[in-house]
């Protein structure tokens, strides 16, 4: 599998995203500065974590401007896969990649811990291996992961299945308690229509390793290397 | 401040300049300085700079052991890890500016230390902080502490690099100072560490990093002298952080030492470009030309003095090797810094700054350096508390509600709405999170992983300074012990109040030598650090805090141990020997509202040999959990033990030579708790005796509830509930509340 990592001023979780498709997929990924204007040949796009300029104006606003992202915009739309994480995710929101908003936490805090989501769909590149409805715990690290959409948005991204992970608690239910910043719907990952695009606010990259707390965002390369071979 | 028309020696003295050294200054030049200079030797010799109350009693501290690459003098202290590689640390106040300002003040206190450590070419690879705020009441402790925090966390958790622990207390002694010292790891080749010293005559000296404002003018000469009622007209004082800048500055930095560009570098910090273009000329011996025409500046208009004094962050100076500027400037181009060939290298051991074509200002370096004050300040050595029988303590009422009471008091209670502010797992190597005795972070794509503590319990060293330093010294060590880590190097934030009034001298000077001896015992030497002084409001001072950070080394990243009790049907054995000494403790102070007695005398031979031995059961793989005792004694360690594991604990015999009481919340030193396998605890005993080091088993895992039969049973939810709840309820009280108590 070809990866290409996209590097921003200001993202951090570029070389987490690396360490955990080589540690997963055994193969190097390429960095791509966000000034190039062209991607290399690549299977995946990973949008990583961070604060691309500062979250500057907007999270995400100024990165979606960045010259390569009018070629991970094209190569998208014609079906290259995009992982998008944290501030990745806020990028592909503000690039027009995925619908919605992510905006201030409702505590209106940095929120850094381990959350426990259901996975609500696995029939995507990014999440077949998990079981469906499987409870898995990842790690939240964010300021404004709070998605919102309109009615019409959280509805056509419910009727297509496109809610991908969801805030549960440890048991798997959904709840007002166990939802860390106020997100509608609980929602802590959406695709597009097409399901090739994944926006998610936890962090996969960081939960590859029993060590780190947790080894379930293997499966999320460990899907991308099965659904890309 | 209006500078026209008034007399020099006036404004000398508004810029904190004695009389005797604004006449020393006269002397060295052999004229009057013009403002330029007088603002120059000004922070120069301020105490934040030129270290002039302590420096006699600094030289007296341990540095030196085999492992030590680089100690006190430069940006940051060094220790050799093995492998080619090496650990560079430091920590650092921001008091003054984060008590005016908490947000800015904070940020600017880890990117001030973030700075200190890739100035020497590591990668920061870790984020720790001692913090210490007013009494919890006090109308202003909750506004403090939020915008530390958020500080703290805006700051790293942009830059990318995880806060991965620290200590936080309250004290009504910090009411009108607050303490932020804040703590960088970074880990660099050792064939890869950049020094600051300039040399090479005619060499290119560049300027890196943001352009230079009016901000921050007078920061040094500010963090110099007490608070009063008017310190908050300070506040144009303290600077601004930009850590999306500092990550640029971080990268380009990086980025260039990988070429073979630099001769020396060092970052602008406390008294800006002056501190740093004086420090690495005198250290190079050389002298220095800058033409400040050539400074990036933020507006137009910037006086030499304004340029000289700005203390605008995220700013880099560096002497480059002649013909590399091209490529420096390429690759600070990339990253969208500013970068200036600001002057050069000459031989005269001069400073000489040129703006619009004329001098304005000309100083010898080597007495701007080596003439900054050195004073022997007068001071009263602090008595020894008399001593205090474990009977001298009444009991309490029910020991469940005295350790229900202990475990929400606010020194002790979870502080987990702080650090969940934090990013601590990014570069995803933390494998102990903020919770545990030391955090762990893996050396990146090794095998090995370092453990860092923050340490520091200024109850004690009020009542004894030499005691209490030195057990400041030994619970790092022993926090470091405690996770299976071999202790290597400290670094120091000393905290004090007035030193021009003897008894603060004395605590400072008590505090020096018991840091001293404790290193020098325990093979843990100073390897960087720094002192803040004047931590005074009308007259009342900070309780003496210096605040120890250490760093150790685990060879195998596997062996680390927590502090959790994950399974039933697991033998505890206590490590150490307890007295009873409850003197200082928590529970004379949480339950009987006492703060007397002496602290806990640390046995050093003792500390070195109980830890050693722990850490060998710990490299043989035999812990199943470790936790070291410290506040609130052994009943407070197996509490948090259990509450880390979800894991019960039935002790099963109390000794029968002490008050219950005593034994359950003495702070005696050198004891930890272990958890092993009930059919190892018999030969781990046999072996503690062969080493002289006291091991006794005192409970088994299981359950739900900490108990001990016939005396008392408190179940683990009811300890959680007073644990994690303290912290979040006062953050979330309606504001009323606290004012009602001002």
């Amino acid at each position: 599998m070809r990866a290409s990592i996209i590097v921003f001023p200001g993202s951090n979780c570029d070389r987490d995203a690396q360490v955990a498709i080589e540690s997963v997929t055994g193969g190097t990924p390429t960095m791509v500065w966000h000034r190039d204007s062209n991607l290399p040949d690549t299977d995946l796009i990973v949008l990583p974590g961070g604060f691309a300029h500062g979250d500057y104006l907007r999270c995400g606003a100024i990165a979606a401007h960045s010259p390569i992202m009018k070629d991970v915009v094209r190569r998208a739309e014609a079906g290259t896969p995009v992982l998008a994480i944290c501030n990745g995710f806020q990028v592909a929101i503000e690039a027009g990649l995925l619908p919605g908003a992510l905006v201030r936490n409702a505590n209106l805090k940095f929120i850094c811990k381990p959350v426990h989501l259901r996975v609500e769909n696995t029939h995507t590149p990014f999440t077949h291996m998990y079981d469906e409805d499987e409870v898995i715990l990842l790690p939240i690290a964010n300021h404004d992961g709070n998605y919102m959409a309109d009615a019409d948005t959280l509805a056509e991204l419910t009727d297509q299945g496109r809610i991908v992970l969801r805030y549960c608690d440890s048991a798997g239910a959904v709840t007002e308690a166990a939802n860390p910043n106020g997100s509608a719907m609980n929602i802590a990952g959406i695709a597009n229509a097409e399901r090739t695009i994944l926006g998610m606010m936890p962090h996969p990259e960081r939960f590859v390793d029993e060590a780190l707390g947790g080894d379930y965002g293997r499966s999320v390369f460990g899907s991308l290397m099965g659904a890309l071979a | 401040m209006d500078l026209s028309n008034r007399p020099l020696a006036e404004i000398a003295s508004e810029h904190g300049l004695s009389d005797q050294e604004f006449d020393l200054v006269i002397t060295l030049l052999g004229r009057e300085p013009n403002l330029t200079e007088l603002g120059i030797f000004s922070v120069m010799w301020s105490e934040h700079c030129s270290y002039k109350s302590s420096k006699r009693w600094l030289k007296t501290l341990p540095t030196e052991a085999p492992w030590v690459i680089c100690g006190p003098g430069e940006n940051a202290g060094i220790v050799d890890i093995g492998d080619g590689q090496a650990a560079v640390f430091k920590m650092e106040s921001h008091n003054h500016p984060s008590f005016i300002e908490p947000y800015q003040g904070a940020a600017t206190g880890v990117g001030g230390i973030l700075r200190d450590v890739f100035t020497m070419g590591a990668r920061p690879v870790a984020n720790m902080n001692a913090l210490r705020f007013g009494a919890a009441d006090h109308p202003r402790t909750r506004h403090l502490l939020a915008g530390v925090v958020a500080g703290i966390g805006g700051y790293g958790n942009c830059i990318g690099v995880p806060t991965v622990g620290g200590e936080t207390n309250f004290h009504p002694a910090y009411n009108g100072n607050i303490l932020v010292n804040a703590m960088t790891v970074g880990i660099a080749d050792t064939d890869k560490i950049f020094y600051s010293a300039a040399s090479g005559l005619g060499y290119p000296v560049v300027y890196v990093g943001s352009k230079t404002g009016r901000d921050g003018i007078h920061g040094a000469t500010m963090a110099s002298a007490e608070f009063d009622d008017d310190s908050e007209e300070k506040r144009p004082t303290v600077q601004v952080g930009d850590p999306f800048t500092e990550k640029l500055l971080l990268e380009a930095c990086l980025e260039l030492m990988a070429t073979d560009a630099i001769v020396g570098i060092q970052d602008m910090g406390a008294a800006g470009l002056t501190c740093s273009t004086v420090e690495m000329a005198d250290k190079g011996g050389v002298g220095v030309e800058l033409n400040l025409d050539q400074v990036p500046t933020r507006e137009t208009g910037m006086s030499a003095y304004e340029v000289m004094l700005s203390e605008s962050q995220e700013r880099m100076l560096m002497v480059l090797h002649p013909g590399k500027e091209a490529l420096a400037q390429s690759i600070f181009e990339k990253w969208e810094l500013d970068f200036a060939i600001v002057g050069q290298l000459t031989e005269t051991e001069r400073l000489v700054l040129k703006m619009d074509g004329a001098t304005v200002a000309d100083i010898p370096i080597r007495p701007l350096v080596d003439a900054a004050p050195d004073y022997d300040r007068p001071y009263n050595q602090v008595a020894a508390p008399a001593a205090m029988a474990p009977d001298d303590s009444a009991p309490p009422n029910d020991i469940a509600d005295a350790l229900a009471t202990l475990m929400a008091t606010p020194d002790q209670a979870d502080k987990s709405w702080i650090w969940t502010q934090y990013d601590y797992s990014v570069m995803a190597d933390t494998i102990q999170p903020p919770g545990g005795d030391a955090a762990v972070v893996r050396v990146h794509g090794t095998g090995k992983a370092l453990a860092i503590s923050t340490d520091c319990t200024p109850r004690y060293c009020l009542a004894d300074p030499h005691q209490g330093a030195a057990q400041a010294v030994a619970e790092c060590w022993r926090n470091l012990t405690a996770v299976g880590a071999r202790p290597l190097a400290i670094t120091d934030c000393l905290n004090f109040g007035n030193p021009e009034r003897p008894e603060i001298m004395g605590q400072i000077v008590g505090s020096i030598q018991g840091m001293g001896e404790a290193c020098r015992a325990l093979d843990f030497p100073v390897v960087s650090g720094n002192v803040s002084l004047y931590n005074e409001t009308n007259g009342k001072a900070i309780l003496p805090t210096p605040a120890i950070g250490g760093v150790g080394l685990l060879a195998d990243a596997a062996k680390m141990v927590k502090i959790g009790l994950a399974e039933a049907g697991y033998a505890v054995l206590l490590i150490g020997v307890t007295t009873g000494h409850l003197g200082q403790s928590l529970y004379l102070r949480e339950v009987l509202g006492r703060e007397d007695g002496p602290p806990p005398p640390v046995d050093l031979e003792i500390e070195r040999r109980n830890g050693d031995f722990v850490r060998g059961l710990a490299e043989s793989g035999r812990l199943q959990a470790c936790h070291d005792l410290s506040d609130g004694g052994l009943i407070v360690g197996l509490a948090e033990m259990s509450l880390a594991g979800g894991v019960g604990v039935e002790i099963q015999a109390a000794p029968d030579d002490l008050p219950l009481h005593a034994w359950l919340f003495a702070e005696d030193q050198a004891r930890y708790l272990v958890a092993v396998r009930v059919d190892a605890a018999s030969d781990i005993m046999a072996e503690a005796a062969t080493a002289d080091v006291a091991a006794t088993q005192i409970a088994t895992t299981g359950g739900e509830d900490l108990t001990l039969r016939g005396a008392f049973t408190i179940s683990l939810e009811r300890l959680r509930q007073a644990h994690e709840c303290w912290l979040p309820d006062l953050m979330a009280a309606p504001r009323e509340e606290t004012k009602a108590t001002q």
